[in-house]
């Protein structure tokens, strides 16, 4: 079957309106108008069944884990240990052990940046990011970077907001120490060729860390079919809370790495002098994790999998195809990212109104969408923009939400005309 | 809250049409604006004659509020005393946040009392009043210092 074939055969069975049915927030109003939420790149919405779970763990089964004899103590740790196990079968990881609970794809990164970093480089030694990445995957390195003499050499990007392979390949050398690099972007909606990047690294006996927080609830995801060495999530953006995500890590690098942060749960013995670390992964969780969160975010990938992975990202596409289809269609639109493999998102720009504004005006038509420099200040000066708008769609957005936004555009331009 | 109360005509007008673009070469009194969260800038450039703001330019990319703000600014001061520009921008930031009602006739200036209803523009409409301050301080000390850009954050 042919892509457009795959999509209509999968868009058939793929019932949207079931879907927002799980979304309790969905149905709200905004500014008297329907929502039209359009901004899941920043943060997707709760489908009920995590809602459910997460209260459930609330009224019924909480205590601190991994400390307690007391019954209760252990249903939170079985149930924090089980959502564990659900992260490492959602990303085919080899062992619980590679799955570092923490706040989110920022902490994951830090996390790294701190550990591996510290004991890792020396001075002029290199990291070599790529010019699109949001600012969680460059500060982390900068700030190691400055402490340790290494340096950050950028990958440039072509026209269309995709990765220049031959200059990426051409940056690897032997200076460099790690490929940290994002498996899609959040402001151009590119993803990044992350097999071929890991292969070139690994050809060079480089690690590579994977920026995936907008790839996950779109993207398949084994990290062990890509091979990375590291792979960075957030939960709120694939239907679960805030407060939790996850760093994989492959066990011998974790295991060579120190704790980054002390306190209870991450030692095995402590005494004045000295302690002891913990065994992996609970040697870089220190102190009570977001349990319900954990909890919450095993809810999210069942309900991701209950949907069928491959059907809420044919859809998305379906979407995606639309919205580039409308928009283009408005006199003085001008799209930002046109990569050849894109997800769900959609930068863009109107001439004679700032995208400010346009959040704005489509705000008041109900239409959530993101206005800014989508947390990539080099990616923005690179596209020699201040700011673009930027609609992005998940598993419950729709056609008619699209042609909302389409509305709200137009009615932009007259505004503004 | 309407949008037509955000995006009056005069705000339109003074978007598409700022007044008192451009740099003033010489100038008393340079300062840089920017809003990091926007990504505004905005560049104010002044000239005195003794106690009064006797000329300025601004230059800059931003939104329409910012905009539309920064140009009802250049045509409000041109003319007034320090003092008076001072006491001006106390009743501008009255209106805008709604924390104040303005005593004076504001004029044109009143067409940005939309904002008060969108509390995530205000900083956009006051963005050009702050550069004004750094501007008159950076001529009241001769140029002394390297003015650092004023920040909204
Ligand atoms: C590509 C990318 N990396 C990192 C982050 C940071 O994620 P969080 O704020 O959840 O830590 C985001 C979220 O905006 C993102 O889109």
């Amino acid at each position: 079957m042919n892509l457009r074939a795959r999509i209509s055969a999968s868009a058939a069975v793929y019932d949207v309106a079931r879907v927002r049915a799980d979304f309790p927030v969905l149905s709200r109003q905004v500014n008297g108008k329907p929502l039209a939420y359009l901004d899941s790149a920043a943060s997707t919405q709760r489908p009920r069944a995590v809602i459910d779970a997460v209260d459930y763990y609330e009224t019924h089964l909480h205590s601190n884990v991994h400390r307690g004899v007391h019954s209760l103590s252990q249903l939170a740790t079985d149930a924090f240990e089980a959502a564990r196990e659900r992260v490492r079968s959602f990303l085919n990881a080899a062992s619980t052990r590679e799955i570092v609970f923490v706040r989110g794809t920022t902490e994951a990164i830090n996390l790294v940046a701190q550990s591996w970093g510290h004991s890792e480089l020396k001075p002029g030694d290199e990291i070599a990011i790529s010019a699109l990445e949001h600012h969680a995957n460059i500060v982390p390195w900068q700030m190691v970077a400055a402490a340790t003499g290494a340096r950050l050499r950028v990958a440039p990007l072509d026209a269309a907001g995709q990765l220049r392979f031959d200059e990426f390949e051409a940056l690897l050398g032997e200076r460099t120490r790690l490929v940290a690099m994002a498996h899609v972007s959040n402001a151009l909606g590119t993803i990044l060729p992350v097999q071929r990047v890991v292969a070139a690294a690994h050809a060079r006996g480089i690690p590579v860390l994977l920026d995936g927080a907008q790839a996950v609830a779109h993207e398949p995801v084994d990290v062990r079919a890509l091979g990375c060495d590291f792979y960075a999530f957030s939960g709120h953006k694939l239907y679960a809370p805030t407060g939790i995500g996850v760093l994989y890590g492959r066990e011998a690098l974790l295991e060579a790495m120190p704790p980054w942060q002390g306190g209870g749960d991450m030692i095995r013995t402590v005494s004045v002098e000295r302690s002891t670390w913990n065994e992996l992964p609970h040697k870089f969780e220190a102190g009570t994790p977001n349990i319900s969160g954990a909890v919450g975010l095993a809810a999210a990938i069942d309900y991701l999998e209950s949907l069928g992975r491959e059907q809420a990202a044919a859809h998305e596409l379906l979407l995606l195809r639309a919205a580039t289809t409308a928009l283009e269609a408005i006199p003085g639109i001008h799209l930002h990212g046109t990569a050849a493999h894109k997800a769900a998102v959609l930068s863009f720009t109107l001439d004679g109104v700032h995208p400010h504004d346009l959040g704005t005006v489509l705000d008041h038509e109900g239409v959530a969408i993101r206005a800014g420099h989508h947390c990539a200040m080099p990616l923005m000066e690179l596209l020699g923009l201040p700011a673009t708008a930027r609609a992005s769609f998940a598993c419950y957005s729709t056609l008619e939400e699209v042609a909302q936004l389409e509305r709200a555009v137009r009615h932009a331009r007259e505004i503004f005309a | 809250m309407e949008l037509t109360d955000l995006y009056r005509e005069v705000i339109l007008d003074h978007n598409r049409h700022p007044r008192n673009f451009g740099h003033l070469d010489p100038a008393d009194g340079h300062a840089d604006g920017h809003n990091p969260l926007c990504g505004d800038r905005l560049s104010i450039t002044l000239r005195n004659a003794g106690d009064r703001l006797e000329e300025l330019r601004f230059k800059g990319n931003g939104c329409a509020i910012s905009m539309a703000s920064a140009s009802l600014m250049t045509e409000a001061v041109k003319g007034l005393r320090h003092d008076e520009v001072e006491t001006l921008f106390q009743q501008v930031h009255g209106l805008l946040t709604g924390t104040a009602v303005p005593t004076a006739d504001l004029g044109k200036l009143a067409a940005l009392s939309g904002v008060r209803e969108f509390p995530v523009r205000v900083k956009c409409a006051s963005l050009c009043w702050h550069t004004l301050q750094a501007a008159l301080a950076d001529a009241a000390s001769g140029h002394a210092a390297p003015v650092e850009p004023v920040s909204t954050e």
